[in-house]
């Protein structure tokens, strides 16, 4: 295909289309630097500090997002109304123009990479794997959670009928080891911002740093059967005193006795199916 | 077999010569389209078949909607829900997009747009269209078990598919369905290749050739490499079922999560397969609505194949969530599959741009397509990045962006439905409720979707049968309900207005003053397609034949 | 048909390129074997296609100044009606349906499968309906 045509007379879509984008990035810019003031876009920052900075992830997709969007379809709108059809007569012919196709090819370019490391930055975070003492074996199961405390008697089980809590301190590296020994499960917390697959024959890894108290909902998201609609769990989180009283509680006799039904009840659970090896292959998070 | 002459005398309007007289003493009535191998028949049958997949499985759609209606809505049981959205799901992709996609209008309009006779292989087609037939029977067989359908999501992550989990008639059905269904599929992708590579008419090099077909060359390469793993990963699935292997089952030093590779490995061509004949449909439709030449064919070009090859390398951002993957280098390839298709659309609004535009049904649809598809796109990019997938993963966000991205490959085919019907019926579908059709269907698309958004952020994951804890969303869902009611409606409509326009007003061989070649011969084209073939000089060889005089207004430059 | 080689080479080079860092860089075997292979397919076809071209005259297809008259005469043989493709793909339904519901199946299954290698072999020989 020759490439000899000089650029159709005044490029002015290409002018119009850099005025226009300059246009935009200018409050787009601002609105980013000016933390404070930039909409949720439906997200929010929930209670920990992962779940703030993906939330602010969240914002900065949503700025691009809304910036392109709205660019793109100012275009089309513009087109629809413009060039509608007034007469017979043959439009011109314009089948390229290499300038143009090159710009949009590379900004969009820049965009995703600029959308990746971001990614990436607050990837690193959320991985992250901080040493910590603190840390709960949380254990799926069709249909419901168990969750058992490294070092203490703490134990919690649910069902379908009874959504079991996960205690957790304030302010402190929570460590939570997810597995399931049936089938593919998923660990949601939405104010956490925050979901994990248990699966069958791998042990995932991940850390919580919650910066308010309250109770959380939790839900399983991956389809695992029959009641998947209806495994819920929940979060509480506590003072770190609080925290320590609660595990205290099970160091009692009768609490004690309680730990040791629960853990009978959840074993039970986990073996129902088929047992898991140790080490079993999968792999750990790669990044 | 037949062999066949080209005429090449533009005044002669001599049928085949020799054979003038003996393609129309085949056998009659039902014996006719069980023999049949005329491309033409081959693709309708495709059509009406995955048509009514498109309507049964809508209609489950409706009964899932319909529960959803109620927090703790009692419509139907666990049991059945998970078989509903199961089936839904399954219908909806592996027995009407993919086959409408790659079977029914490219079937008929590739062999049409570069001038060949028929596809390369006319028993091979047959054959292929066999056995769609008989995996959609062999699925939905499952229903009238006693121990009902597939009901592990139409992804059948194991072990949840395992033979102790979903022992039953019903698995084993979707297993066998989707087997004859993708060597049905493997077939169709030998077929186009072969008929793009070696039955070209004179003059029509690759780059000449209408972006419909390249898009559906490059699709029957992504079948090739995509495919035979989906096939191979259900042969295991079912030897684990049924032989004792322990492929996917722990117990056995099987992985399960083996199973989401291989299915996300074909998976996620599999969307790129569904996806880019409709973008090609589009990419016809635009430039004769608009009267000007597609904007940047090279780049429509490199972009369908930048999308193909990046295809290969973006399953896994399907399962960030595992805790298993290699998230950096699924999330850079994904959010680079973002760029071509962006080049596709800035292709599509410059093609528009300055032109004439003329709002037809089949333009009004094109455009919604790249509408909705502009939402589903955006939505995609947030899917890309791990962080921001671990909050959205699973939930009706996710369902949200796939629905935007599926109903605006709807409109698309509605898009080519209006187009192409006239020229493979002979008769124009009726504009006026076409276009009250279109406004349904587009109005209905973004009122279905754009609440799902909101209640995948507020946190209602997907595939609950029930929300008791969350009556907070039942109004969003409502709305969604509507929404899904109204493209309901609009499909009906579509159905009327084929019953209303049967067989009235005659398309003639260009209603729309089209530019490829298809447009050159009769609506519907004659037993092996063309009496006589245009000089082939552009991309646009009937345009260029039709409107000489259009060659004087600025880049009129033949292609290579 | 040297477009289509270059094609199809150049996408099994960027496969195996992809197939090969992505193994190394994530050490996951399944998804490395899984494009590498893909890359194979497109130097497979692709490198019989680059043999050929090399051998081959210019295609009418492939001449962009190619005149009508250069595509005249035999094109190819279109095999017309053939209740072949038919009985295979019900022969391959029942043997499908005999993976789920039992081996008696693979009666029906099997053996239409067999009537229609060899019917639609006799036919290609015969010269098949028209």
């Amino acid at each position: 295909m020759e490439l000899t045509s000089l650029p159709p007379k005044g490029s002015s879509v290409k002018n119009r289309l850099a005025r226009i984008a300059a246009v935009l990035a200018v409050p787009g810019a601002g609105l980013v630097l000016s933390g404070c003031t930039v909409p949720s876009f439906y997200a929010s920052e929930g209670v920990t500090e992962t779940s703030k900075s993906t939330f602010h992830l969240w914002q900065g997709f949503s700025i691009a997002a809304a910036i392109i969007g709205a660019f793109t379809s100012g275009l089309i709108l513009w087109a629809v109304l413009r060039y509608r059809r007034k007469g017979d007569a043959i439009p011109k012919q314009t089948q390229y123009h290499i300038p143009l196709e090159i710009l949009y090819t590379i900004i969009p370019i820049i965009i995703v990479i600029g959308l990746f490391v971001a990614t990436v930055v607050v990837e690193n975070k959320v991985v992250a794997d901080p040493p910590t003492t603190t840390e709960i074996h949380a254990n799926a199961f069709q249909w419901g959670w168990g969750f058992t405390y490294t070092d203490h008697n703490a134990v919690t089980v649910g069902s379908t009928t009874e959504e079991p809590t996960m205690v957790m301190p304030v302010d402190t590296d929570v460590r939570v080891i997810l597995t399931s020994t049936d089938v593919v499960h998923g660990f949601y917390v939405k104010e956490f911002n925050f979901s994990r697959f248990a699966l069958p024959g791998v042990t995932n890894k991940f850390t919580f740093h919650a910066v308010k108290t309250g109770t959380f909902a939790g839900q399983c998201t991956q389809m695992c059967g029959l009641y998947h609609s209806i495994m819920y769990f929940k979060v509480k989180v506590v003072s770190q005193s609080d925290y320590s009283k609660w595990l205290a509680s099970f160091d009692t006799p009768e609490g004690k006795a309680k730990a040791d039904a629960a853990k009978k009840v959840l074993a039970e659970q986990m073996s129902a199916h088929v047992p898991v090896k140790p080490e079993a292959s999968g792999g750990t998070n790669k990044q | 077999m037949t062999t066949l002459a080209h005429e090449h005398d533009a005044a002669s309007h001599d049928n085949h010569g020799e054979h003038g007289h003996a393609e129309h003493h085949g056998p009659r009535g039902i014996l006719n389209w069980l023999t049949t191998t005329d491309h033409k028949i081959i693709g309708l049958s495709y059509t009406v078949t995955s048509v009514i997949m498109l309507v049964l499985g809508g209609a489950l759609a409706e009964v899932i909607r319909g529960q959803l209606a109620n927090p703790n809505g009692h419509l139907v049981s666990f049991s059945e829900y998970n078989q509903l959205f199961t089936m839904h799901g399954s219908i909806m992709i592996y027995l009407f997009a993919g086959p409408f996609a790659f079977g029914a209008l490219a079937n008929i309009i590739v062999p049409i747009q570069i001038g060949a006779p028929d596809m390369a292989f006319p028993r091979l087609n047959a054959l292929s269209y066999w056995l769609y037939l008989s995996g959609a029977i062999t699925m939905l067989l499952g229903f009238f078990t006693s121990e009902g359908a597939a009901n592990f999501g139409w992804v059948a992550y194991t072990p949840l598919s395992d033979a102790v989990q979903a022992p039953g008639y019903g698995t084993d059905l979707w297993i066998g369905g989707l087997i004859l269904t993708g060597f049905s599929a493997i077939f169709t992708g030998v077929n186009i290749c072969a008929t793009v590579f070696y039955l070209r008419a004179p003059g029509m090099t690759l780059f000449r050739m209408p972006i419909f077909t390249w898009n559906l060359l490059v699709v029957s390469i992504l079948i090739l490499l995509a495919f035979p793993v989906l096939t191979a990963g259900l042969v295991m699935l079912y030897a684990d079922r049924h032989f004792g292997t322990h492929i996917y089952s722990v117990a056995g030093g099987g992985v399960p999560v083996l199973w989401q590779h291989i299915f996300w490995f074909w998976g996620h061509p599999e969307v790129y397969i569904l996806a880019l004949p409709f973008f090609g449909m589009v990419t016809e439709i635009i430039p004769v609505f608009s009267k000007k030449p597609v904007f940047g064919y090279k780049g429509m070009v490199f972009a369908t194949i930048t999308i193909a090859a990046l295809s290969l390398g973006v399953w896994a951002h399907h399962m960030f969530t595992t805790g298993v993957v290699l998230l950096p280098f699924f999330s850079i390839m994904s959010l680079l599959i973002a760029v071509p298709t962006g080049i596709k659309l800035f292709n599509w609004i410059g093609t528009m741009w300055r032109g004439q535009i003329w709002f037809s049904t089949a333009m009004l649809m094109a455009i919604g397509f790249v509408v909705t598809f502009l939402i589903g796109g955006l939505t995609g990019v947030y899917l890309a990045s791990p962080p921001l997938d671990f909050f959205t993963h699973d939930t009706y966000f996710v369902v949200a962006h796939f629905h935007s991205v599926v109903m605006a490959l709807v409109l698309g085919g509605m898009a080519g439905l209006y187009y192409w019907g006239p020229k493979i019926t002979g008769y124009l579908l009726n504009e006026r409720i076409g276009k009250v059709q279109f406004w349904l269907l587009f109005i209905g698309t973004q009122l279905f979707t754009i609440p799902q958004y909101w209640l995948g952020l507020d946190g209602m994951p997907r595939r609950m049968a029930i929300y008791p804890n969350n009556p907070e969303w039942q109004n969003a869902n409502t709305w969604s309900s509507v929404g899904a009611l109204m493209i309901g409606v609009s499909t009906l409509l579509f159905v009327i207005n084929i019953v209303v326009s049967w067989k009235k007003h005659p398309a003639g061989d260009n209603p729309w003053d089209g530019h490829t070649l298809e447009w050159f011969t009769t609506s519907p084209p004659p037993h092996h397609n063309f009496y006589r073939l245009p000089q082939i000089r552009s991309e646009r060889p009937t345009w260029d034949h039709n409107h000489p005089e259009a060659k004087a207004l600025g880049h009129g430059k033949d292609h290579q | 048909m040297k477009q289509e080689a270059k094609l199809l080479l150049g996408l099994g080079a960027f496969f195996a390129l992809l197939g090969i860092v992505y193994w190394v860089w994530s050490g996951e075997n399944g998804g490395g074997i899984m494009i590498v292979a893909g890359g194979t397919l497109g130097f497979l076809p692709g490198s019989y296609y680059y043999w050929w071209s090399k051998r081959m005259p210019l295609r009418p297809e492939d001449d962009p100044n190619a005149t009508r008259e250069s595509g005249a005469g035999h094109i190819d043989a279109f095999p017309g009606t053939s209740i072949f493709p038919f009985v295979l793909g019900m022969g391959a339904f029942f043997t499908v349906l005999a993976l789920v519901f039992g081996t008696w199946l693979l009666v029906p299954g099997i053996g239409l499968v067999v009537w229609a290698a060899i019917g639609g072999t006799a036919e290609s020989r015969r010269g098949g309906a028209h």
